[in-house]
């Protein structure tokens, strides 16, 4: 019995935190994926730019990180239309993958850019030690873990609204299936692009602010999520929102679940290679099912 | 007099690490600018090459395995070997996919190899990584020792230069400009794309494991932080783009010019103030990135662009 709370306290409830803050991150990834069809590498840096406006903003006006949070999201979306004003729009014509150079000159500007300003000590969201909430004597959540699964579950809600019952959404989706047939039907696409970027953008910068307020805030945070990030994308299927949800919490739970012993009496994954689950997870997608679990889109 | 000597050695210095990017960099010109790959874990590929050097040519020492007393020149060639043949394992996952996944996947596999190159500490000494690597010719009075390095690396650039300029100009290059222009037609003529793929992918591998190879001896250390995506990967992007996509002299130049302001601004950074030095040195990194971003969105062919080889005498004189 004590193998099951130790199993729930220190591996399952934080890979659900993990994993809900993947899923904030994959939904950027997989929308500008599907829309502007390329894969965005200074996404990572966008999460880490939130982090740092919350604690800007935390420093100034000692707010709750969470009342923070909103003011911090919008800030990193003006920035993430700003970068693609200045250094995506050009290429809108070019091939994709001039898109993806340009992306990944912008991951070394933009966390250059916060180390230049910021500062490379690392900083936290709020200090001082929380007590554990204790549940049925032996489960313990952290408020903090509670606060960022919330956040997480709420902002996904509002992007299945914004999704499903805005038109601006319905557009969004119509352009990630098929780009030419959407124009065809008169969206303005330059609208579409800049909706994905304010959701991606927002959404990035909520995940990296949860991720902080879990951790801390550093400048290669945003880099160090990359990965999974892109892992949880492709398990969800490229351009599928709903996708990403599901494919950032069962990443986020591998790589929890990764360093229990499941056999015998050492971690199956030793911690070290953590960051290598969601990279074997994702070589094992492309070999199998490229398409992803919600058979989105394969290029 | 002193100055002077300090001068050329630091032009020596500036010429090997010159060179050894230029060798990084004419493997990712077979990738990207021959094969059209884009491959965002470079340093993976580097850290590989220098390891193998580093734990194949070392003296044995408890912290690490070693004492094997491999030839250096057996030892650049296993080099590249297991960096072709991580290369490969990557190419088989990714090729048949669209360019961005094998991006992914590359920068994935850079980390790993990191990982393992930290975690793996009784065979690789973890984060304090391998010392006392041996330098060919560093028994030679100064500056002597520095100078033969020097030409080791140059005619390791020599040779890959001459022979992927002969690469691009036989039929093989040919193929592989078509993929990068018109993939159905190449098909159609009954070539293997993805087997031409894999080829240059592995080949640009094995020349950034031989750069590796070097990087160990010229350090005469290595850590699992030569895979570092900023100074392995970014930079070498930055010299290709600059120097020219799909063309050797540019790759080489592009290398050469791009290292001289990186490790002179360093100099210049490294002169201010303490508080100012460490800022600095992020805006030079910032200057660089936004050096890319002009030169993809202004000047995308580069200082020198890519030459096509002239059609053959005979089919010029038919049309």
């Amino acid at each position: 019995m004590y193998a099951l709370y130790d199993f729930i306290n220190f591996h399952f409830i934080p890979g659900l935190v993990l994993g809900s803050i993947y899923a904030l991150g994959a939904i950027g990834v997989t929308l500008t994926f599907g829309i502007l069809r390329f894969a965005n590498f200074a996404h990572g840096e966008s999460m880490t730019l939130g982090a740092y406006f919350a604690w800007s903003i935390i420093t100034l006006t000692g707010w709750h990180p969470m009342a923070a949070l909103p003011i911090a999201m919008v800030l990193t979306a003006i920035v993430s239309i700003g970068i693609d004003r200045g250094f995506y729009k050009p290429f809108r014509a070019a091939p994709t993958i001039m898109l993806v150079i340009a992306s990944f000159g912008m991951m070394l500007m933009v966390r250059s850019a916060i180390q230049f300003s910021w500062g490379v000590q690392l900083k936290s969201l709020q200090s001082g030690i929380q007590q554990p909430l204790i549940l049925f004597d032996a489960i313990r959540i952290s408020p903090k873990h509670l606060i960022i699964f919330g956040a997480a579950v709420l902002l996904m809600v509002i992007v299945h609204l914004i999704l499903s019952r805005t038109k601006m959404g319905k557009a969004m989706r119509a352009m990630s299936d098929s780009p030419e047939l959407a124009k065809l039907t008169g969206i303005d696409t330059e609208q579409v692009i800049r909706n994905t970027w304010i959701i991606g953008g927002a959404l990035a910068g909520a995940a990296g602010i949860l991720l902080a307020y879990d951790t801390h805030v550093e400048t290669m945070m945003g880099f160090q999520v990359l990965l999974p990030t892109f892992a949880a994308a492709i398990l969800g299927g490229i351009g599928k929102p709903y996708g990403a949800m599901i494919g950032g919490l069962i990443i986020g739970l591998a790589e929890e679940l990764a360093t229990y012993p499941w056999i015998g009496d050492t971690p199956l994954v030793s911690p070290g290679y953590k960051a290598g689950v969601a990279f074997v997870i994702m070589i094992g997608i492309l070999l199998w099912r490229p398409s992803g679990i919600m058979r989105g889109r394969t290029f | 007099m002193d100055a002077l000597y300090g001068y050329s050695l630091y032009f020596i210095s500036l010429l090997t690490m010159g060179g050894i990017y230029a060798v990084l960099c004419l493997g990712l010109n077979v990738q990207w600018g021959f094969a059209g790959l884009f491959n965002a874990g470079i340093g993976g590929f580097f850290a590989i090459g220098a390891y193998v050097t580093a734990l194949l040519t070392t003296a044995p020492s408890a912290r690490h395995i070693g004492g094997f007393e491999i030839n250096t020149l057996v030892a650049y060639g296993l080099s590249m070997l297991a960096a072709g043949l991580v290369a490969w394992g990557v190419g088989k996952v990714c090729l048949r996919l669209r360019s961005d996944y094998l991006a992914i996947a590359t920068i994935g596999a850079a980390e790993v190899v990191r990982l393992i190159f930290k975690n793996e500490t009784d065979y690789t000494n973890g984060p304090r990584g391998v010392s006392a690597i041996p330098k060919p010719f560093e028994t030679l009075p100064e500056p002597w020792n520095h100078i033969a390095f020097l030409v080791i690396v140059l005619i390791a650039v020599a040779i890959a230069f001459w022979a992927l300029q002969i690469a691009q100009r036989a039929p093989w290059g040919r193929v592989m400009t078509a993929i990068r222009e018109n993939e159905p037609a190449v098909r159609a003529a009954g070539k293997d794309v993805e087997q031409f793929r894999m080829e240059g992918f592995v080949l640009g591998a094995m020349l950034m494991g031989l750069a590796g190879a070097f990087m160990a001896q010229y350090l005469k250390f290595v850590d699992p932080n030569l895979s570092d995506p900023l100074t392995a990967t970014f930079l070498v992007w930055v010299m290709l783009v600059v120097g020219g996509s799909a063309n050797n002299k540019g790759a080489v130049i592009g290398a050469v010019l791009i290292w001289t302001l990186w490790s002179a601004s360093e100099i210049v950074t490294g002169r201010l103030p303490d508080e100012w030095a460490v800022r600095t040195a992020y805006a030079r990194i910032f200057l660089i990135g936004l050096m890319l971003q002009v030169f993809l969105q202004k000047y995308p062919l580069g200082i020198f662009p890519e030459q096509r080889p002239r059609p053959p005498r005979s089919s010029r004189e038919s049309a």
